[in-house]
Formats: structure tokens, sequence, C-alpha cells
């Protein structure tokens, strides 16, 4: 790892989608294109399972696919934009889909959105702890 | 001689191209964003330039994981708005500059910038949703658009260093073209956001107006950020923003601000759009 890689580790809560998470994400992120034809989401929708085992994920890439936990996707090599492929299948919005990730519920996710988002404050850096 | 006549900064959230597809508008949710973009539109109907050269970034919709171009020039005729998911949105077809196009290719090229050149892109929202802000419904656009995607989604983007020296390029190339046309640079994207992670809904509005005020008066020293404030300051989407020096290294060393508008929140993001006149125009 570089250290233009690692600085971003001190970013809390954050996954930054660098050149060597978009070779371990390839195949997850190949499989979410794959969700902008409509005859693949239906054949996703009708047995994910089965539509996942056509590609050469990783199991834990697949079990976080089905689980819909995107911050184990993001761990894995997802990329949000690609992501979003999944939840668009699902009918859910940017909003919706990203408060998952937060531990908040989507209600209070878009209070504080309307309220002029989530401070800065805090979330700065690991080291700095502001 | 063509010349550049205007620069605009806009944010380009999907929610927002949603919102007016579906004539949502005059929601109470929607309604003051939309208010902040009435005097631009305005201004858009008396200016109209001949060609715009919109810098956006695409959002997995024409650029799989298979390819990741940092900077890709749009040379053809023709673009049609992308399917991301949800159909293509019910917009215009995006009218090219093939020409025009095809001269910065070359002028760029020579200034050592190496562009990918697109002759075959569908646009997304990231293209679109500017476009509809600036000139509503329209049966078809108003102006002949070059797109300039940039990747800002696969770290490492460009620096901003590098897009504020592609839009100074850009300005020579277009002022070596023979034609008399005028041409406006927009850049798109930002402000603060991220769109990931427990970190995810992120808004930093200090320091976003403060990036505003230096895309004014010291676009040479903003330039010199490293990608970590970005990430840092204005979340890890945020970094969008160095779409915004491309624009304006292409104004010259001075601008006007004509218009500002700042608002939050449009969906997960702020909205954050500055219109700017070169002051040797």
């Amino acid at each position: 790892m570089t250290d233009y890689t690692s600085e971003f580790d001190d970013i809390p809560g954050t996954r930054v989608f660098t050149a060597q998470r978009a070779k371990q994400g390839y195949q997850l992120n190949q499989f979410c294109m794959s969700l902008m034809k409509p005859e693949n989401r239906e054949r996703f929708k009708a047995d994910e399972r089965a539509y996942l085992d056509e590609w050469p994920m990783t199991e834990a890439q697949k079990q976080a696919v089905l689980d819909r936990d995107y911050n184990a996707m993001l761990d894995l090599g997802g990329n949000i934009y690609f992501l979003a492929k999944i939840f668009a299948t699902d009918g859910l919005s940017y909003l919706q889909a990203v408060s998952t990730m937060t531990g908040m519920n989507i209600d209070d996710y878009q209070q504080m959105m309307l309220h002029g988002g989530r401070s800065p404050e805090g979330w700065r850096s690991v080291k700095e702890g502001n | 001689m063509a010349r550049i006549t205007a620069g605009l900064t806009t944010s380009h959230i999907p929610a927002i191209g949603a919102a007016i597809d579906l004539g949502k508008t005059g929601e109470p949710y929607w309604q003051p964003l939309f208010a902040g973009y009435e005097w631009t539109k305005a201004w858009a109907a008396r200016e109209v330039p001949d060609v715009v050269i919109l810098v956006y970034n695409d959002h997995a919709s024409a650029f799989t994981p298979e390819v990741v171009p940092t900077f890709a020039l749009g040379c053809a005729d023709e673009f049609k708005p992308a399917d991301e998911g949800y159909g293509p949105r019910p917009v215009p077809v995006v009218q090219g500059h093939a020409d025009l196009a095809a001269h910065l290719a070359q002028s760029l090229i020579l200034d050592e910038f190496d562009m990918t050149l697109m002759y075959k892109l569908d646009v997304d929202h990231g293209l679109t949703v500017p476009l509809s802000l600036v000139y509503g419904q329209p049966d078809a656009w108003p102006v002949r658009v070059i797109p300039l995607a940039v990747n800002v989604v696969q770290y490492p983007p460009p620096t901003g260093h590098r897009c504020y020296l592609l839009g100074q390029a850009i300005r020579r190339a277009v002022q070596s073209y023979g034609e008399d046309l005028t041409v406006h640079v927009w850049g798109t994207g930002g402000m603060s956001h991220q769109l990931q992670g427990p970190r995810a809904g992120f808004i930093n509005s200090k320091f976003d107006n403060a990036f505003f005020d230096r895309l004014i008066s010291d676009p040479g020293n903003l330039a010199l950020m490293p990608h970590i404030e970005y990430v840092r300051e204005a979340g890890s989407e945020g970094i969008e923003l160095v779409m915004q020096l491309i624009m304006r290294g292409a104004m010259g060393p001075t601008v006007e601000e004509l218009y500002r508008f700042y608002h939050v929140p449009g969906s997960n993001t702020a909205v954050g759009h500055l219109v700017v006149r070169p002051a040797d125009s």
C-alpha cells in the first residue's frame, strides 16, 4: 500500500474506491453492470443465488449481495455507482440505499439531510479525532 | 476565431432529473432548489452560445469496470441519453460539434494532454441534468454540446492541478479554432457529498462556499489542494469538485462572478451553482 492510499484510511467511515479495490471488486461490479439489462434484472429477481453463481465472484461478495450489506460490498471492492444497479433493481433511491450504510433508519437519515446533512465535526480524521 | 464567453458550475444530482421528468419541481422539497436556477434560466435564454463544452462524470453508464479513461472527449455528431437502469431520461438527444471536437482533440493532444476520444458515447445524468437545469424541457437543446467525461469514480482521479491546466489548454484550443463561434464551458459535479459508508450524508457548507470563493479569486492555489483534503472536507464523492477547475482554467486569469446559489439538500448532496464571465469577454 502506498502513502496515497493509506492516507485515506484515516478518514472515518469511508472506503475510497482505489485502483486496488477496483481490481478486487471487478467481478462484483461487472455483475452489477449486468443488471442494466431488463432481462437480467428479471432473472436475478427470480433466483438471486443462481444468477450470482453465474459470476466468478467470491462467496463473500455473493453473500454480501444476498444480504444487501452495502458496507460489506464496499469492503469487497464494490463502488456505489455500480452497486446502484442493485438498489435500482430493488426499487430503492440513492437516499434510501445510502441510509442503510449509516446505521440510521431512513426517516432519521432524511431528517439529518433536511437539517443540513452530517456535520464534518468528528468525521475528518481518526488520528486527529476531529 | 472562437471565443469562450461564459462558464458555469452546477451539481448534477440524478434525483433533480427525476424531479423534473416527473413534474415534481413545485413540491415543497424541490421548490427552493429549482428557484435557485431561475436567474440562470433567464440569463441562459439571453446568452445562447453556439457550443457548450460540458465537463461531467459518467456514473457506471457508458464506462464499465473494463475501461477507466481519465479524460474522455465526445467527438461524435450526437450523444443519446443513457439508460441508467430506469430507462433513458425523456430528454432530447444531445447534438455534438464534431468539427470543433476534432480540433480540440488535436490541439489538446499536441499540447500533451493524452485524451481518450469517444466516437460513441451515451450520456447519463451527469451531463443531462445540468442541461435540464439551465434550459428546462425543450423539444431540442438550444446548443451543441461537446461532452468531456472525467474519471472521478476510481481513485486516483486527475489532480486539481491537472484539471486546471487542462482548462487552460481548452482555452488555447478554442481560441485557435478558425470559425467564429461562441463557447461556454460548464464544470459540473459536487458540492460536498458522500454516498458510501457510515459517513454518508456528509455535508460541509463552509468548505463549499470557501471553494467557490477560491475558484473565483485564487484558482491557481486552489488547484494545488491534494485529494485527501477533498475527501476529508467534501466527502468521498465531493472529489467531483476537481472538474470545476477545468471550467475555471478555461476562463483565463480573471473572472467576474455573475451569480451564485447554494442549497442543502438535494437528495444526499449539497447543491452549488456559479455563473461567471471571463474578464476578456
